[in-house]
């Protein structure tokens, strides 16, 4: 069954007098539960291509279907009722609200999708549990190191169970250590779950991870070698 | 409510994120809503001072008239009733004060000048609690009934008729056959009003004595009611009206004087632009906070939007976020309000520029008054102008596109 299905997808953004091709007619199709990774040097079109499919940026041609919906033509509203229910996001600079704590910014998404109190509290418990981060429920992103506030981001995008989760450079900002137990946590979520995961990053460690590493390099895809994971 | 309770925290927060600047925004609103309520109180203070002035000066609440009495004020403009009549029937109107009078235009003359002024004949009794002159006589005495045949005048007319307390002086007037009605009259007493237009052209004597001079025995030309609140007095119309039968005029008093109808309409409208105008300087501060409020977190927003929140939500959250911030603001304010205006209800003695403020009818003792409609109408304007000055901020950051949001360093 196919999670993620892009076709011709083409995007280009002017800077200064230049035109610069961020997507030149990219296809791809990615499977449920499936583990990419989306390989680029920087400006290679990865993160636009993660943005594309995840509803954050319009292409400029071409169609991005989630789980059999177009989603290139939905309303801002439209999008933004996809990305609540069917995607979780992982950002490269961890991308906490700072005003909560670590409690309040993994139970933001569900709060937002109207879950009931009780059921939130468990499912943040426990997710919190999962990612190694019980007993710092109370603190806020100021008061947590860079990897407790990855995982922190981490939790917060799947704790709603979202069939797709998008990770732009997760960890870019970790250090070896925190990377590998992140990579394990979404590789455990991806089997358990049957999560979909697509992960734009040029770190060879992260893409050891994945079953499939799609490498992009001037908004085109050079190469989709598929892998037996680490 | 859930949606709600995610906003009105995030709101919350993000309000005490920057505390330095919320605490001085919300110090000056405070003292915005401060200034609205506590000078309004002392314009109304000082407006119902003369109102209340300027209707003891003999309006009343509602007056009854001939329906031509306001166009030939004289004589031939008698009410229907006879005054008994009158006197039967609004003694069982239940109402707070009331008289009814005999008014006509005369000449009085001492042996000395002569000058036109109104001679009003009036039941002593029953004006004293309507009308300033009982306690306005600073030499001899009020009239002691109907029948009295004294007259009391006031001081800047005693000195125009070189005349004094205990002399004689003579009221000319006409009678309702247009022959000449006169008589003399001995002084028993002078007034001294706040107004010295007051003092020059008012003469009272007793009823009876004015009817029989005037040869309308038992008739009257003017009835004064007073009620309970010079602000409403519809009801009171109406009643009045009830008794007082056909072929007369019922007033309230702002149509009666329309002075100080008009003082009261213009103070009303000024005490709103007072209000506006004080928060139009509050909002410039208001948006400038919200403003750098949303350009600090405009990775937040994008964030946010990128994670599902609707525009919408973030709309709605800068909007509350501004309205917390007023309503502490405003309750700062109220408390501060109250608290200045509540020791000064014996009131503030202006006897320092007095003589300028008689002009106007202002009394040398100004007291605040704090007036619900006023206070209400101050949080209104705050909170009502404050949403619409959030809007635009709050419409901004409900517009970014998630992705350059979250791209902003």
């Amino acid at each position: 069954m196919i999670a993620v299905s892009c076709i011709e997808l083409c995007k280009t953004y002017r800077q200064g007098d230049q035109d610069i091709k961020a997507l030149d007619h990219v296809s791809i199709d990615i499977e449920k539960g499936g583990f990419v990774c989306l390989s680029a040097p920087s400006g290679g079109g990865k993160t636009t291509l993660l943005n594309a499919i995840g509803g954050l940026d319009i292409p400029d041609s071409g169609e991005v279907w989630i789980a059999g919906q177009r989603i290139d033509q939905l309303s801002k509203g439209q999008l933004a009722h996809l990305r609540l229910r069917q995607i979780g996001f992982v950002f490269q600079a961890y991308n906490l609200i700072p005003v909560l704590t670590a409690r309040e910014n993994v139970e933001f998404v569900m709060q937002v999708q109207g879950v009931r109190a009780a059921e939130r509290r468990e499912r943040t418990d426990a997710i919190l549990a999962e990612v190694g981060l019980a007993g710092l429920e109370g603190r806020r992103p100021a008061e947590m190191s860079g990897g407790q506030q990855q995982r922190v981001a981490v939790a917060r995008a799947i704790v709603s169970r979202p069939a797709l989760v998008l990770a732009d450079e997760p960890t870019a900002n970790l250090d070896s250590k925190s990377s590998d137990a992140l990579m394990e946590l979404f590789v455990e979520l991806n089997q358990r779950h049957n999560t979909t995961f697509i992960i734009a990053t040029h770190d060879q460690r992260v893409m050891a991870y994945a079953r499939r590493v799609i490498r992009m390099l001037d908004g085109r895809i050079v190469e989709d070698i598929r892998q037996h994971a680490a | 409510m859930q949606m709600l309770h995610i906003i009105s925290t995030l709101a919350w927060r993000n309000l005490w994120r920057n505390h330095r600047r919320t605490v001085i925004m919300i110090a000056a609103v405070s003292v915005g809503v401060w200034a609205m309520i506590f000078m309004t109180a002392l314009m109304r203070g000082m407006v119902n001072d003369m109102v209340r002035d300027g209707i003891q000066s003999l309006p009343g609440h509602v007056q009854v008239h001939h329906p031509g009495f306001r166009d030939d004020p004289g004589i031939n403009k008698l009410l229907p009733q006879t005054d008994q009549d009158i006197i039967d029937g609004f003694a069982t109107g239940g109402f707070r004060a009331w008289a009814s009078r005999i008014k006509v235009p005369a000449v009085v003359s001492s042996e000395r000048e002569s000058r036109g002024v109104t001679l009003f004949g009036i039941d002593p009794e029953r004006e004293r609690a309507i009308t300033f002159v009982a306690d306005s006589i600073v030499a001899g005495r009020l009239l002691e009934n109907v029948a009295d045949t004294g007259v009391v005048i006031g001081q800047k007319l005693a000195d125009v008729l070189d005349t004094e307390l205990g002399k004689r002086i003579v009221l000319m007037s006409q009678d309702p056959q247009n022959d000449i009605a006169d008589r003399g009259f001995r002084i028993v007493g002078i007034f001294d009003a706040k107004l010295e237009s007051y003092e020059e052209t008012m003469v009272f004597a007793a009823k009876e004595t004015v009817q029989k001079m005037l040869r309308v025995p038992n008739r009257v030309n003017e009835v004064v009611v007073l009620g309970d609140d010079y602000r409403d007095v519809s009801r009171l119309r109406n009643r009045v009206a009830e008794l007082s039968g056909p072929d007369v005029e019922v007033l309230p008093w702002d149509e009666v004087d329309g002075y100080l109808g008009t003082m009261l309409s213009v103070m009303d409208g000024f005490v709103l632009v007072w209000m506006i105008v004080i928060f139009l300087a509050l909002s410039f501060g208001l948006v400038n906070t919200l403003v750098m409020a949303v350009f600090e977190r405009v990775r937040e927003i994008g964030l946010m939007l990128a994670l599902g929140m609707r525009p919408a939500n973030i709309l709605a959250q800068i909007i509350v976020e501004s309205l917390l911030l007023l309503v502490i603001g405003l309750l700062i304010g109220n408390t501060l309000a109250w608290a200045s205006i509540a020791p000064l209800a014996g009131g503030i003695d202006i006897s320092a520029v007095a003589e300028g403020m008689e002009m106007f009818g202002a009394s040398s003792v100004l007291h605040p008054e704090l007036i619900a409609r006023d206070v209400v109408s101050a949080n209104v304007v705050v909170i009502v102008l404050g949403f619409f000055a959030s809007l635009s901020p709050a419409w901004r950051a409900s517009r970014y596109e998630p992705m350059e949001a979250i791209s902003k360093v």
